[in-house]
């Protein structure tokens, strides 16, 4: 008797255990959702009384740390030079990179998982280490703050994204496809370039975005390199302007005016980012139709 | 069988193009490989200035920092950056498990299908816009409403605010990572628990936990090791102030930190800016070498079940 | 029976021949494949097998997948490997055009020739040898893109082409794969809209588009419904008297229904080859009387 009300006592505390838990585990999922909201709501309550027009078509006006008149658009030009540029880069360096890892190293799946761990270690570095040595860079090469210094540096903090990205595509394509590319009398430059490329469109695409998103909001590893100026650069050996640094520099002034431009280039790179974010989910939907599905 | 249509014309430039291609390919993957060492290398050639006269224990012990004068004591910055991290980790730890359980076995599809996008706008945003959020609402939050239920007066700029800025940074990453290792356990090892009749928090508990459990620890340590290496939405919301912090509502200096906020100054004196690369050459180590063991933990963790 | 094809293929490309006087690369083409083909019948006059495969070994690790191999298979003809699944089929046809190198645990020794050439060890480029050979494989892996694109794309490897010339021999290779009326309206959609049956044959058209002399397949119906099967086995017999086909199954009707000639492999070894009659009516071995039986599988 005294056994079977312990068992069911037992059953009692596991039914209320099992109760309590699933309401953490909702709280806790939804309350990630509301934060997502909370800090967005923030950024545009703060923002969008502060955006106007003169915000996105000048640049500040008497330093953009006093100056109580202009707009942010050096920064926003700045941003996108240096986003387009590194993106680029890494690209041009990245995409060939993974084929190479997928496609020639195919067999060499030891060293692969080497490469791999590597970049993954790589991702880890956080950006303001990227920025410390990008500057130790910099000073022994004789370059000055500028545009290109920068688009090195991020490009050299985007690279493992935008290579981990294009990889985990490639690794997913099984070997049938590259039988069937070889069989025809392919190369492995035709059975990569071709072939493999136009097979992983999605991922590509998806790295792409991703790595501009993360060159475009990065701010720890152009404070070093890229210096800060009111104007917009016409060539890649003036220092520039960026979203985050008019962010970070501004937000600090105690100038309320000045403090409003930081408000602004908040909601203008949150934007960005969710923008981006979209594009890169209706660009894997659209290239997913040349795509052959396993 | 011979046919009119073939074009089997020789083309050796095809075959010499793509020895060409692997050429350079190569001597790129080459580049990249070698990248981390030149990042080291870097920063010890530079802060290796410092070491001519400090040596390497009483840089880390001594917490007197003064630069006019050759002190270069960096147990503040450590000691802060360790509160920091760690209460991050406390606050976004347990969610990060709690949400990635319902999501993959209680939630419906569709919510882990709308949860995606949220994770991965919270993963995307630059970590300058945490810091305006953090310093726009966390930081009166902290100020009014947290600190005088403990009876403390503080400007809002605390370690606090500093970790849970930074506790919400880190969700998406870990919580990423804990799905993937959750998907990783195989499904007839839960059903075949349920089927036994257990309920399903016992089921995961019991089962599901304690076999992940390597994963979900490998999972924290990616994220202490983010967490740590976060520099601007830190500097922006905990207060910069160098001394050893004794509570969770003061202020600290995180080592990130001093490196981002001293970058113009340093130029003057070389022993500073030795000083500031080698506070980058602790924190490329640290974080390296949480990384290395999470990783190592994870693959080791995912060939058991290959 | 050779000429007869050439015939029929000059006369389906007169117009073509006709309208590209100017065209230097058709009549260059033209000119050279008929050299071509007088040297290749003089030389093949001795040769009786077009595949000749002489002590061929294969070893994962320690273990043995392919044990002293040794097989001649007959010019023009639908040759079937048979066996049940495991034995090593598909591993043998693989080596013939050397896709075993995709897979570094594989240690191939042995010799293969193709019209008396040794191509195993060979020196020459391995995409030319590849290029002999055209692949279906146990389902269809069309290219990602097109299905134009897919059957030009062995074309375009080969050399910058005219576009016009090019559409005649997408159409081309499209008939002769029987896909030409299902596919002719929507030759910009990609491949990968098909359905499998049409997958399959489109690969079947692209491997064509390479000039291949030798068709390999593997298990090449096992993916598709029964009518789809039939139709790529009906293609499989117009297509043997300008191909040499090379065809592994492990289904033994369908062995019965197209083959001429038939190697018969079990756990890695080659128990018995011969004529398709011979084999089926009168087989030598104990094992293949019993796989005859359907007690082995």
């Amino acid at each position: 008797m005294k056994k079977n009300s312990g068992k069911s006592f037992k059953k009692t505390r596991l039914k209320y255990e099992e109760y309590f838990f699933r309401w953490v585990m909702f709280l806790s999922n939804y309350i990630i959702a509301l934060i997502l909201g909370f800090i967005i709501y923030t950024i545009l309550k703060t923002g969008i009384p502060a955006l106007s027009l003169e915000m996105i078509t000048e640049t500040p006006k008497g330093g953009f740390y006093f100056g109580k008149e202009g707009g942010v658009l050096n920064a926003i030009i700045g941003s996108l030079y240096l986003g387009l540029g590194s993106t680029f880069l890494a690209f041009v360096v990245g995409l060939p990179v993974a084929l190479f890892m997928n496609t020639w190293l195919m067999n060499k799946k030891r060293t692969v998982n080497l490469v791999r761990f590597i970049l993954d270690l790589l991702w880890g570095v956080p950006s303001i280490v990227y920025g410390a040595f990008g500057f130790t860079l910099m000073v022994l090469l004789g370059l000055k703050a500028s545009l290109l210094a920068g688009i090195i540096v991020i490009a050299l903090l985007i690279l493992p994204i935008m290579i981990r990205g294009i990889d985990e595509g490639l690794k997913n394509i099984p070997k049938g496809l590259y039988e069937a590319s070889y069989s025809l009398g392919s190369t492995k430059s035709e059975t990569a370039f071709k072939v493999m490329m136009k097979q992983t469109m999605p991922c590509i695409i998806t790295a792409v975005l991703l790595s501009f998103g993360r060159a475009i909001g990065d701010t720890a590893a152009v404070l070093f390199t890229t210096g800060f100026t009111d104007n917009i650069p016409t060539s890649l050996s003036q220092p520039t302007a960026t979203l985050p640094l008019a962010i970070f520099f501004q937000l600090s002034s105690p100038i309320p005016e000045v403090k409003q431009r930081a408000y602004a280039a908040a909601v203008i790179l949150t934007a960005i980012i969710l923008v981006i974010s979209i594009l890169s989910r209706v660009f894997t939907y659209r290239y997913k139709k040349h795509s052959i599905k396993f | 069988m011979i046919s009119l249509f073939s074009i089997q014309r020789m083309i050796p430039g095809r075959v010499k193009a793509d020895r060409f291609n692997r050429t350079w390919m190569f001597a790129w993957l080459l580049v990249i490989v070698v990248l981390p060492l030149a990042i080291a290398f870097g920063l010890i050639w530079k802060s290796s200035l410092l070491f001519e006269d400090h040596s390497l224990i009483e840089m880390i012990v001594s917490s007197e920092w003064k630069t006019l004068s050759g002190k270069f004591g960096f147990l503040p910055f450590i000691i802060s950056s360790l509160w920091v991290t760690f209460l991050a980790l406390i606050f976004a730890g347990p969610v990060c498990l709690f949400s990635a359980i319902y999501l993959t076995f209680y939630a419906k599809a569709i919510v882990l299908k709308m949860m995606q996008p949220v994770i991965d706008i919270l993963a995307g945003i630059p970590s300058v816009i945490y810091g305006v959020w953090g310093v726009v609402a966390i930081v009166p939050i902290v100020s009014k409403y947290v600190a005088p239920v403990f009876g403390v007066q503080t400007s809002g700029y605390t370690i606090l605010t500093g970790a849970v800025v930074l506790a919400v940074m880190i969700i998406p990453f870990i919580l990423n990572i804990i799905i993937e290792i959750l998907n990783t356990i195989p499904k007839e090892l839960s059903e075949a628990s349920l089927s036994l009749g257990a309920g399903k928090w016992y089921t995961v508990k019991q089962v599901v936990l304690r076999k992940a459990f390597p994963g979900v620890v490998s999972a924290m340590g990616l994220g202490l090791s983010r967490a740590f290496g976060e520099t601007i939405a830190v500097l922006m919301v905990v207060g910069n102030v160098v001394h050893i912090p004794k509570g969770i509502f003061q202020p600290g200096y995180p080592l990130p930190a001093l490196i981002a906020n001293n970058y113009g100054e340093m130029m003057s004196i070389p022993q500073y800016d030795s000083a500031l690369m080698f506070s980058a050459l602790l924190l490329l180590t640290i974080v390296l070498v949480f990384n290395l063991v999470s990783r190592f933990m994870i693959i080791r963790y995912e060939e058991k079940f290959r | 029976m050779e000429t007869t094809h050439f015939s029929s293929s000059l006369l389906e490309d007169k117009n073509e021949a006709d309208a590209s006087i100017q065209n230097k690369e058709t009549t260059y083409f033209y000119r050279k494949k008929v050299d071509g083909a007088n040297q290749e019948t003089e030389r093949n006059k001795g040769e009786a097998s077009k595949i000749e495969v002489r002590g061929l070994n294969l070893k994962i690790k320690n273990k043995v997948i392919l044990n002293d191999i040794n097989v001649k298979i007959p010019r023009n003809k639908i040759t079937i490997i048979l066996g049940p699944s495991g034995c090593g089929k598909t591993t043998l046809m693989k080596s013939m055009n050397r896709l075993t190198e995709l897979y570094p645990e594989m240690n191939v020794k042995g010799e293969i020739f193709i019209d008396g050439e040794e191509i195993l060890n060979s020196r020459r480029d391995v995409t030319e040898i590849r290029k002999q050979m055209g692949l279906l494989s146990q389902r269809p892996y069309p290219l990602p893109m097109s299905i134009y694109k897919n059957v030009a794309y062995g074309l375009k490897i080969s050399g910058r082409l005219k576009k016009r010339f090019l559409d005649k021999r997408v159409e081309h290779y499209l008939r002769q794969a029987s896909l030409w009326n299902e596919v002719k309206d929507r030759l910009r959609d990609p491949a990968s809209g098909l359905s499998i049956g049409q997958q399959q044959r489109l690969c079947l058209a692209r491997g064509l588009a390479v000039d291949p002399d030798i068709i390999l397949a593997d298990e090449p119906t096992s993916a598709l419904d029964p009518i789809s099967s039939q139709e790529i086995e009906k293609k499989f017999v117009e297509l043997k008297n300008n191909y040499t086909i090379v065809m592994v199954t492990h289904i033994l009707r369908q062995a019965a229904r197209i083959a001429d000639y038939v190697v018969f492999m079990y756990l890695g070894e080659v128990i018995e080859q011969g004529p398709a009659n011979e084999f089926f009516n009168n087989p030598k071995t104990e094992i293949t009387k019993a796989y005859l039986k359907g007690s082995i599988n």
